[in-house]
């Protein structure tokens, strides 16, 4: 390992840097060819608890219990809060057990959100389970999850 | 960093009182194209709007990380707390680097 030149060594960490930086700003040009996540469903969730066990109930996700139609399914979240600098919420997380992509949304929130309710439209592969996460400020960690019949999925069937 | 405005419609009051929690709520004309790769189909990647950030009186106060399951035409809604009249700044960040803003105008009395 001695034949490392001074230049090399010093060469390797701002380009180690600017590759980390880059990919947390804007996903990498290879992930935007991917029609599939390398994150599956089970390993997305854990990412989100990060060790934490989650809190049934204090968040509720509200959409239709049958969509006809995958490819736009409206969708409420509403967490317990009193939305203070000292307790908050600071992220909601949607995530899908059967889309292609485990992590469908994340909204961050902060005390100047007033609620902690957010809404918006979501695209379902097929039927399947939903479940939300809602981070608080205290370190806490809420979880609901809510089954839902999908008529026509949102992806076309190929091969 | 280019910025390009964007067709989107922004539903919330013009005026509001101090402490009133404001509903904000907005719709934006995109595609949301998902990655392709199947037989008989040029590979094309994806092109999605993967980042909604909402910053008033110049502090971000809304951000949201979107995906490929996210619905065309993406619809948001969230709320604020009107602290003082000020400008709401609306920006959608797209795969490819571009960046969309469109700006709302609150009074807080």
């Amino acid at each position: 390992m001695r034949d490392f030149s001074r230049r090399a060594v010093l060469a390797l960490p701002p380009a180690v840097g600017v590759a980390a930086g880059s990919r947390a700003r804007t996903p990498a040009q290879a992930s935007l060819t991917q029609v599939q996540s390398d994150e599956s469903f089970t390993e997305a969730e854990r990412a989100i608890l990060a060790g934490r066990t989650p809190i049934a109930g204090g968040v509720v996700l509200d959409l239709p219990p049958l969509s006809e139609n995958g490819n736009s399914v409206d969708l409420t979240v509403t967490a317990e809060s009193p939305m203070t600098r000292e307790d908050h919420v600071t992220a909601i997380h949607i995530l899908s057990e059967r889309n292609p992509f485990p992590r469908v949304a994340t909204f961050h929130l902060t005390p100047r959100s007033g609620r902690a309710e957010v809404a918006t439209r979501i695209r379902l592969a097929t039927s399947q389970t939903l479940v939300v996460l809602a981070e608080t400020s205290r370190g806490t960690i809420h979880r609901t999850s809510k089954d839902v019949i999908v008529i026509l999925g949102a992806c076309v069937e190929t091969g | 960093m280019r910025t390009v405005p964007i067709t989107a419609r922004i539903t919330m009051p013009g005026s509001a009182r101090k402490g009133e929690v404001v509903p904000v709520r907005v719709l934006v004309r995109h595609a949301m194209e998902r990655a392709a790769n199947a037989p008989g189909v040029a590979p094309t990647p994806r092109k999605i709007l993967h980042t909604f950030l909402v910053t008033y009186g110049g502090d971000e106060i809304f951000r949201m990380e979107l995906s490929p399951g996210i619905t065309a035409n993406p619809y948001v809604e969230f709320t604020t707390v009107a602290a003082e009249s000020g400008t709401l700044v609306f920006e959608w960040h797209e795969d490819g680097g571009a960046i969309y803003r469109r700006e709302a105008q609150l009074d807080v009395t």
